[in-house]
């Protein structure tokens, strides 16, 4: 089926929605709370192990249920892929892909240049600032909580920072905001850096150099070493976010599913 | 040569984006930590500043408010955008005894250390308007100690002569600090066009007497008699004839 992962990925995108929003609007309590801390089925604790972060070393002895709340969260990003949570989770991937699928019929080209760089910087900034003022202090403008709490407890001005985020991927910076500057997304990088689900261009003989897979993927940098290096047919970097889009686009079937160590080629 | 230098201004504009940035937001946190006086935290809430730390803003404490009088505080605020807060004159907290909020907070923000809802202290209340106040006028509203959950403990009616008459009492309103849970009923009640009887948080409403004062009658009572004697006598000073 033509763009079969990207159907599932919007579907993964709007069913986390439409299950947290099932309780508020009908009365569906299978979820309660929010992308930062959640119950599903009165049983089940999750936590953002990012945000718990920020809160141990703001100083705060986390009770359990946000421990292991994280603990779970943590160990399933580290294995299905940390940046899972960017394309299949993230509220916020639905605007920045927007403004992206935006770019192209309107023929906007990039603007500035931002250092990918950026958002592991401003992670560790985020996590020093929590220490020195004790405070979990990106969660006061973090987009996508902002965006999700928003949507499930009432939206206030969080409105605003969503279209900032839209309008600087549509007319600054192509992907600027998942790609260069979102210390959520860098985070879960980090924890996904050895995750099990990876992306292998095994069928990469096959490449025709259409380009197709770099103009889609929201990190293309991280598609050379597979495709046109010679150890590894698998993407390891941990910035690849398993969207699968390059799996929808090639003509030539070169990429694929598969764990991390599944080094077979075609 | 050429390389190298690229990528050191690679590395300093990253790690500048990254300054700034948090620049910015450190400053924004700072200016919006102080909570507004008209905003509650829910029983067992930490210190301000040690809650800011330890709520993870995920509105599981709202979802088990039965009374919907918790709601998550939004951005443009003027507070941290997403932690848990409620306004008195606008649905009081109802103090349940089994205190689902507590329990439904997973990260410890609420002290599960509060067993009894009685003990909570999510702020206090004061009189913040005699001048408006009907019973500092003479009149007999005691609405707001009519509503008290603690009826005749938080709230006390202190008889006093009323001047203005000379003949009739005024039942002062009058709000004991060790019993006040700052539930917010009584700001709820208060008939006023605008209340004259609001919960403060605290620290704004509490006064502090200095660890140096003594008290004389209660330094006696505590000895068992008094410290100096009784009658001071002092030497009688008189112009020189």
């Amino acid at each position: 089926m033509k763009n079969k992962w990207l159907i599932l990925r919007r579907t993964s995108q709007l069913g986390l929605l439409a299950l947290f929003l099932a309780g508020p609007l009908a009365g569906v309590w299978l979820v309660k709370g929010s992308l930062a801390s959640s119950v599903t089925l009165e049983v089940l604790p999750l936590s953002d192990p990012y945000v718990v972060l920020q809160g141990l070393l703001a100083g705060h002895a986390m009770a359990a249920s946000a421990l292991l709340g994280a603990g779970i969260a943590a160990a399933f990003y580290a294995l299905a892929g940390g940046r899972l949570y960017c394309s299949w989770s993230c509220p916020v991937n639905l605007v920045t892909d927007a403004a992206a699928w935006l770019r192209r019929p309107l023929g906007l080209r990039a603007e500035v240049s931002l250092p990918r760089a950026a958002r592991t910087w401003l992670l560790g900034a985020t996590l020093v600032l929590a220490a020195a003022l004790g405070a979990i202090v990106w969660e006061w403008v973090n987009p996508v909580t902002l965006l999700h709490r928003g949507l499930v407890f009432g939206l206030g001005l969080a409105w605003a920072v969503v279209l900032a985020v839209f309008l600087l991927d549509l007319l600054v910076a192509p992907r600027a905001w998942c790609g260069h500057l979102c210390p959520v997304g860098a985070f879960y990088a980090l924890l996904g850096a050895g995750a099990l689900l990876r992306v292998s261009a095994r069928a990469a003989s096959r490449c025709d150099d259409c380009l197709d897979c770099y103009r889609v993927c929201p990190e293309p940098q991280v598609i050379t070493p597979a495709l046109k290096g010679g150890a590894s047919p698998l993407i390891l970097a941990g910035a690849c976010s398993n969207c699968g889009r390059c799996i929808d686009v090639c003509r030539q079937d070169v990429f694929r599913f598969t764990h991390r160590f599944d080094r077979r080629r075609d | 040569m050429g390389e190298r230098r690229q990528f050191l201004q690679g590395v300093a504009g990253a790690a500048g984006c990254a300054a700034l940035g948090a620049l910015g937001l450190g400053l924004y946190a700072r200016q919006t930590s102080a909570l507004p006086a008209h905003a509650l935290r829910p029983p067992g809430a930490r210190a301000e500043e040690d809650f800011l730390g330890a709520c993870l803003r995920c509105g599981l404490c709202v979802r088990a408010c039965p009374f919907r009088t918790l709601r998550l505080a939004e951005l443009g605020e003027g507070m941290a955008s997403g932690t848990p807060v409620f306004e008195a004159r606008k649905i009081p907290c109802e103090m349940c005894p089994d205190i689902p909020c507590v329990k439904a907070c997973p990260s410890g923000a609420l002290d599960k250390g509060l067993k009894d809802i009685d003990r909570a202290r999510m702020g206090l209340a004061v009189i913040v308007d005699q001048e408006s106040c009907l019973n500092y006028q003479g009149l007999r509203c005691d609405v707001c100690y009519r509503v008290c959950p603690l009826l005749g403990k938080a709230i006390t009616l202190e008889a006093r002569r009323n001047e203005r008459t000379g003949r009739h009492a005024m039942f002062i309103p009058t709000v004991h600090s060790d019993k006040c849970t700052g539930c917010g009923k009584c700001e709820r009640a208060c008939v006023l066009e605008e209340a004259a009887i609001k919960v403060l948080p605290v620290a704004q409403a509490k006064g502090s007497i200095g660890a140096h004062y003594r008290l004389g009658w209660k330094e006696k009572e505590q000895a068992g008699k008094a410290l100096g004697p009784e009658v001071l006598e002092f030497p009688v000073r008189r112009p020189e004839p």
